[in-house]
């Protein structure tokens, strides 16, 4: 053999430009030619489904058809809650002094004081409201309401005023708008005012009655001609969470407001003459006491009423037991620092043996090897995501609801964006290890970096710190970008805790990918530049 | 574009350490260059910068006329191999050179003549992590003749290699020179490079302190010098100063006479009937023209060495 390895010349042959498509082969080939990378990324898909599957089957939920009857278990506990307009699952339990309004017409009040009652200890029993503390809860809202029915789940639109959040004018349980500061009281009431015309229905308030300003306005589609609008007042659960390093324990339980109406005003048509008082939303989907009343006297009206209008939250202060569609995928973490090893060593590989200098050897535009490194990852690393969390959701929520767990109801392109944005969580995670990878070139300390930069903040983050502080990590670090996963937004017109166990994040979904995203730009920047400007 | 190497006044330092001291000098192609030097004198860091892995200080290295760096598919001009051990211990032979026959616009195709032409068919598809010193060389130049290149850099290609494979890689190199391709190989034992190199460029202290052929090389370090061995020493040296030579004693009772080939010694001491026991040419192996010449320059020495280690 000689001379065996000279083949013929071949004169016609003319090098083209390389491209980075030759790149990106050569990278693939290397990836796949290793066969603990290959094992390390299945592995990492079938961490992800099988804790996402024996965290939705572990879910324990037990619950009595009456009291003191039997336990049951499984389906037979899946509470059921109404649906709003926009399809989510919503609470929607009120007291409402309520008169048909036929065709256009308004309606406006003034809301001469409101005021509350709670259980701090979170006790119910035979009297609710014995032993309860004097004062509002934050989101304790009276006000006017126009509905399309009293069926709970009904399109309304509403102008009122809260606990501590001034005065709100809210439509279809997730929008809210904020109008006046400052609580109702005898010495600063407020006024506030609701116009229907056609389907927009627009709501004003006033300090004085006489200077109105505009709060918002809304179109309720295909609303009825006559619709029920009146004097509504609701107020939800009093939740207080006590938080210490390493745990946080939450207790409350329903509250009571009530609030007296003045100075009312009607326009349009109103066939009826008096107020009817109807307990709306009770049952076992209701945070509320259920004990709520309408007392007429001459030119006033005093209302009092438990419970919400507003979209249904998880965790703490939920009506039973209540799950999100992405709960399947609780394993992610773990499956990610599998990828995120693989990933960083992807590079760092290179560096230990002297190979890197093959590859520098074989494409010398530098930016081209990484682009190439990072693309092939990323891209495996997407398949890998999107394996798991299809899997990790198709086995995992039919676990969940057979433990009678109710899944909150989202979207289709809801759950297309959990399924493919945990997916694309997953590549650009990896994507940034590679970074990593490229700037510290030796493996322990790589990934060692990797997992404590992308991992670590978001197990911290769902585990030992302190709400407050996981809040912040949970927007700042790599860590925000698990918001992708979260199928029910934060509203904050919902007095919830911020936990990514229950599936709330601080940042909306694209926002905290953002996050992640450009973190993952400062990484392969720094790999960019080192990589070019350092001998290999 | 002209199968050549031009490297001009490279400079380069590592902290405190001087690597590359003003290094310049050009491999022509058909023949095997010799780049021969001690450990530390700059080789391994000159065949970096030819090939824009390291950036130097001042100077400039060229590849047919061109940076390394800017050549389309590079591998197609010049295949290099710095380091056999340079290998993902759980890819195979085939993987390895596959990805890198990729990365060059390659076929598979290509990547399966050069395994049977470097004779590792039968270990292809296996880890390279296990391969022997002596395989991962084979499979190191077979990377480099994947782009079938008109330019090859080896760097130390004999280290451990068997007599047998240091047999076939002097062939091998012998004929690649053969076929007008230009060949630039390094090593730190001159004798590696007896009957493979044509030229020398020897180098010390990150510069070169001889570039020539190698057979002006032996003919400047023998220097015409002869021994001899007689009874006779005054009739010999009358006669040998007669005819122009110089004459010293050498500490073992030996003659050694400069100026005159042995042949002439020989003729001119049997006219003047001067009996002798022996006429010797001072033999110069290729080592030894190389340490005359690197005695200046070499930066660490082991001080008495039975075989010298340069």
């Amino acid at each position: 053999m000689s001379s065996g390895l000279i083949a013929p010349r071949r004169p016609g042959l003319r090098p083209d430009r390389a491209s980075f498509a030759q790149a990106l082969r050569a990278e693939w080939v290397k990836f796949r030619t290793v066969r603990g990378w290959v094992i390390a990324m299945i592995v990492a898909a079938l961490i992800t489904v099988f804790l996402g599957i024996f965290a939705a089957g572990n879910l324990s939920i037990g619950c009595q058809s009456r009291p003191n009857g039997p336990v049951l278990t499984g389906r037979a506990c899946t509470p059921h809650f109404p649906i709003g307009p926009d399809g989510e699952a919503v609470v929607d339990s009120y007291y409402f002094a309520h008169q048909t309004l036929t065709g256009n017409g308004s309606i406006t009040v003034r809301v001469a004081s409101l005021t509350g009652l709670y259980s701090s200890n979170g006790k119910g029993g035979q009297n609710p409201l014995a032993g309860m503390t004097k004062g509002l809860v934050p989101w304790a809202k009276a006000g006017i309401i126009v509905t399309d029915g009293m069926r709970p789940g009904s399109a309304y639109a509403a102008v009122m005023v809260t606990g501590a959040h001034g005065v709100r004018m809210q439509d279809n349980y997730v929008h809210d708008t904020a109008g006046l500061t400052g609580q109702a009281t005898a010495t600063s009431p407020r006024w506030l005012r609701l116009i229907r015309s056609g389907d927009t229905i627009t709501g004003y308030d006033s300090a004085d009655g006489s200077h109105w300003s505009l709060v918002g306005s809304t179109v309720l589609t295909g609303l009825r001609h006559s619709v029920q609008a009146g004097l509504f007042v609701t107020s939800p659960i009093y939740t207080v969470t006590a938080q210490s390093f390493g745990s946080s324990t939450t207790h409350g339980g329903p509250s009571q407001a009530t609030a007296a109406f003045d100075d009312i005003s009607r326009r349009g048509t109103w066939p009826a003459k008096a107020w009817i008082g109807t307990e709306v939303g009770t049952g076992a989907a209701s945070p509320g006491t259920g004990i709520g009343y309408v007392r007429v006297t001459p030119g006033a009206v005093t209302v009092s009423g438990s419970g919400d209008i507003a979209p249904l939250a998880t965790g703490p202060g939920a009506s039973g037991p209540v799950s999100v569609f992405e709960q399947p995928l609780t394993g992610l973490f773990a499956g990610l620092i599998a990828i995120v090893v693989v990933a960083a060593m992807f590079f760092t590989v290179e560096y230990r043996r002297g190979l890197i200098r093959t590859t520098l050897a074989a494409s010398p535009r530098r930016g081209r090897v990484l682009a190439a490194k990072a693309t092939v990852v990323g891209a495996v690393a997407f398949v890998v995501g999107l394996v798991a969390s299809v899997l990790a959701i198709t086995l995992g929520l039919p676990r969940q609801r057979n433990q009678g767990s109710y899944v909150l109801p989202a979207s289709m392109l809801t759950e297309l964006r959990v399924i493919v944005g945990t997916a694309a969580l997953v590549a650009i995670t990896a994507v940034m290890a590679v970074a990593i990878g490229a700037i510290l070139r030796r493996s322990a300390a790589a990934v060692t970096a990797a997992i404590v930069v992308i991992v670590l903040p978001f197990l911290l983050a769902v585990t030992v710190l302190p709400v407050s502080v996981a809040a912040w990590v949970l927007r700042l670090t790599p860590a925000a970008g698990f918001a992708i996963e979260q199928s029910i937004p934060h509203y904050p017109q919902v007095s919830s805790v911020i936990s990514p166990a229950d599936g709330s994040y601080p940042l909306p979904p694209w926002g905290g990918f953002a996050v992640l995203c450009a973190w993952a730009v400062v990484a392969l920047a720094g790999a960019y530049v080192l990589l070019r400007r350092r001998d290999a | 574009m002209e199968a050549t190497i031009e490297v001009t006044g490279l400079r380069k330092r590592f902290g405190a350490a001087l690597a590359l001291d003003g290094m310049s000098f050009t491999v022509q192609p058909g023949q095997v260059t010799g780049f021969v030097g001690p450990n530390g004198a700059g080789k391994s860091t000159t065949m970096r910068v030819i090939l824009g892995l390291d950036a130097p200080e001042a100077g400039r290295a060229l590849v047919g006329g061109r940076p390394y760096a800017s050549l389309p598919y590079p591998m197609r001009y010049l295949g290099s191999l710095l380091d056999a051990g340079a290998l993902q211990p759980g890819r195979s032979a085939r993987g390895h050179l596959l990805w890198l026959a990729f990365s060059q616009g390659l076929t598979a195709q290509r990547v399966d003549e050069v395994i049977e032409q470097a004779g590792l068919s039968t270990v292809a598809r296996r880890r390279a992590g296990g391969f022997s010193l002596g395989m991962r060389q084979r499979l190191g130049v077979a990377a480099a003749m994947l782009g079938d290149p008109m330019i090859l850099m080896l760097d130390e290609p004999f280290n451990g290699l068997d007599p047998e494979g240091i047999v076939w890689m002097r062939g091998f190199l012998r004929s690649l020179a053969r076929q007008g391709r230009a060949v630039l190989v390094s090593s730190h034992l001159m004798s590696e490079l007896e009957d493979t190199a044509d030229h020398l460029v020897v180098v010390g202290r990150g510069r070169v302190v001889a570039d020539t052929s190698v057979a002006a090389l032996l003919a400047a370090a023998a220097g015409g010098r002869v021994t001899l061995r007689t009874a006779a020493v005054p009739e010999a040296v009358t006669a040998l100063d007669r005819a122009g030579a110089a004459v010293a004693a050498s500490g073992d009772g030996a003659l050694t006479i400069s100026g005159l080939p042995a042949e002439r010694v020989i003729t001119l001491l049997s006219q003047a009937g001067v009996p002798f026991s022996e006429v010797s040419g001072h033999r110069v192996t290729l080592e030894q023209a190389y340490l005359d010449l690197t005695r200046e320059a070499v930066e660490f020495r082991a001080e008495p060495a039975p075989e010298v280690a340069l």
